[in-house]
């Protein structure tokens, strides 16, 4: 009791400070935000707020954005599941430039690629004459939209596997196939379980990632309203319209949706960890 | 099974890993790879498992060429050093494993699979852990799940990597005396790696020692102690003393060296290298001899003692502490090595450089 004096902890002013900063600038940046946009999709009442919802431009923005995570999700899964794999588990000229590519999306501004898309597939694109001959539609069509999501969303998968299995090695797999795995029976068997809560929480934040992405897809969509329009974009012309109810609405899903995917990866993480 | 290894390489990058493998291992034999590590020896056993391929040689098993032969269909056992085993699987699945792969037209029903593990689980004395979860075991425990994993497939080749070298050596000395024991009652052909001695010597039939991709020598335990068959042979089983002689109708000679117990070699006179190890030298007092004795101490059981020579040369040497003379320091001892090694000069220093061809056993003194 008498070295109690000499605790260094029992000075509390400096942690206290700091822990309540932090609070007031997660209130500012995180709570207020998330609170405001709630208080303004449902200001004007429950009915309001249903009806916005309900606009069949609304509800059209809610159904393109989940086809587009419904297309992209389980693509980039495989892709991510079969670049980790290559990288982890065999050695090949241009490994390091795939380990490389991987990443690239994560370096470029998603507005560079839907440029990119643009100056390829649009009308005055490099292939775009040759698309126009043969009566194919890539920008400002829903073949767009997903292409620019999946560049963007690609590296989530495969940066979550990667690591683990490279941890993990593949003495298991060796294993399996001295055992008289096939190739399929020791992927679905060995590889699979053992990354299974690293691929779920890869997909969950490519998810969240794919529903909440604008600015590649604002270049390459056109914002044609009932068509064209994803969510996030929709949010922005509701805004524009000085339809600011409509457009706390439209947000109010896209927040939910982020919040879900929260929830997901949290469990996941206690799951990864255990 | 009888495995049948010919003119094996194999190159990682620059490096050579195998130089010229010839090996040929009999139906039902325990056969131990022990060489020092980057000898090359987990190379060889995962070539033999169709983990790993070599890039010349040939490898026949009972006649049939087993290279084109993917891992899946060569019917091995593989015991990893760590075991990998399946962790997200309890000890019964991880054994039945093998069987339940197996296409449905092979696979036995899965009471005869359960009926199988239960026999295994005896066997490995571990069926109170049946439903347990690797994490949940201790490593001798998981060396025994992953040994009953790779025997329920009845391999015609069971192999294992350094099968015990991540236990402590308590465990390990049980878990030999018991491998041997399961080696009798499944009869199959067996070949581990090691890089401990003892095990290899204690557990199996023939010890082949391996060095840098060669195979230095094939042998029982007395045979490789006794009689080297290199240098490096010489320096791995532990003889440290290296001793300059000139040889003489095929006797070693030198000052204070009293080489008569040594057998004569075919060799031509000259100056040659002498390789002992500490507990094969006796003593005694010898006035001429430049080898004095400068240190002793006792550890109850082994006297070791270092004699040191003017030009500061050291030779230890260890003694029963019951059986030895009195030995007084200061005073000069003559060496009588009891079992040792002679190679020609030329030959020791051409095995610190590493050969271009494989040089064939046989061709030794």
């Amino acid at each position: 009791m008498q070295t109690l004096a000499m605790d260094p902890t029992r000075n509390r002013l400096m942690p206290r400070l700091l822990i309540g900063v932090a609070a007031l600038l997660t209130l500012l940046i995180v709570v207020a935000p998330l609170v405001y946009i709630f208080a303004r999709a449902f200001g004007e009442g429950w009915k309001v707020y249903a009806a916005n919802l309900m606009h069949p431009a609304t509800v059209h923005a809610i159904w393109l954005t989940s086809i587009v995570a419904l297309i992209v999700v389980p693509i980039n899964v495989a892709f991510g599941i079969a670049a980790a794999w290559a990288v982890a588990r065999f050695r090949f000229p241009g490994r390091s430039i795939l380990v490389t590519a991987i990443e690239i999306p994560f370096s470029i501004s998603p507005i560079i690629a839907g440029i990119c898309y643009l100056l390829l597939y649009g009308r005055q694109g490099i292939l775009g004459p040759w698309m126009q001959a043969n009566d194919l539609q890539v920008m400002f069509a829903l073949p767009g939209i997903v292409l620019v999501t999946m560049f963007v969303t690609a590296p989530f998968v495969a940066r979550e596997v990667l690591p683990l299995m490279q941890a993990q090695g593949s003495e298991q797999e060796q294993a399996a196939l001295t055992l008289g795995a096939s190739g399929w029976q020791m992927f679905a068997r060995v590889t699979l379980p053992n990354i299974r809560w690293a691929l779920l929480y890869g997909a969950v934040l490519c998810t969240a990632r794919a529903v909440g992405e604008f600015g590649g897809v604002s270049v390459v969509s056109g914002n044609i309203r009932g068509q064209t329009n994803t969510l996030p974009l929709h949010v922005e012309l509701l805004f524009n319209d000085l339809n600011a109810t409509g457009a706390f609405a439209a947000a109010s899903v896209l927040t939910l949706l982020a919040l879900v995917a929260l929830v997901i990866k949290a469990v996941l993480e206690g799951r990864r960890g255990a | 099974m009888t495995i049948a290894i010919s003119s094996l390489t194999k190159r990682f990058d620059q490096t050579a890993v195998l130089r010229g493998i010839d090996l040929t291992i009999n139906d039902g034999e325990l056969v131990a790879l022990l060489g020092p590590s980057g000898s090359g020896k987990t190379t060889l056993l995962k070539i033999i498992a169709g983990l790993d391929w070599p890039d010349a040689g040939g490898l026949v098993v009972n006649g049939q060429d087993w290279l084109p032969l993917p891992a899946q269909k060569r019917r091995i056992g593989f015991v990893f050093q760590h075991y990998a085993l399946f962790p997200h699987m309890t000890v019964r699945d991880n054994i039945a494993f093998g069987l339940t792969v197996r296409p449905k037209s092979e696979r036995p029903s899965k009471t005869a699979i359960a009926a199988k593990v239960d026999d295994l689980l005896g066997l490995l004395q571990i069926p109170h852990l049946a439903d347990r979860f690797p994490a949940q075991l201790s490593g001798g425990q998981r060396q025994r799940v992953a040994l009953g994993r790779a025997l329920a497939i009845e391999p015609a080749v069971l192999l294992l990597d350094e099968p015990f070298g991540a236990l402590d050596a308590a465990i390990r000395r049980d878990l030999r005396a018991w491998l041997r024991e399961v080696h009798q009652a499944t009869g199959s052909t067996t070949l581990f790696v090691t890089h401990d001695q003892e095990e290899a010597f204690e557990l199996a039939d023939r010890v082949v020692v391996m060095g840098e991709g060669r195979i230095e020598q094939i042998g029982s335990a007395d045979q490789i102690h006794d009689h080297p068959a290199s240098p490096f042979v010489a320096r791995f089983m532990g003889a440290v003393v290296e001793l300059p002689v000139t040889l003489r109708a095929g006797r070693a000679e030198a000052a204070g060296l009293d080489a008569r117990m040594l057998e004569r070699r075919a060799m031509a006179d000259g100056p040659a290298q002498l390789f002992l190890r500490p507990d094969a030298i006796a003593l005694d007092a010898d006035p001429a001899s430049p080898w004095i004795l400068s240190h002793k101490a006792s550890n109850g059981a082994m006297i070791r003692a270092t004699l040191r020579r003017a030009d500061g040369t050291e030779v230890p040497v260890d003694l029963l502490r019951h059986s030895a003379p009195d030995l007084s320091l200061g005073t000069a001892y003559r060496l009588r090595p009891l079992t040792g090694a002679v190679f020609p000069l030329d030959g020791v220093a051409q095995n610190d450089a590493p050969r271009p061809l494989p040089i064939l056993k046989e061709k030794r003194q």
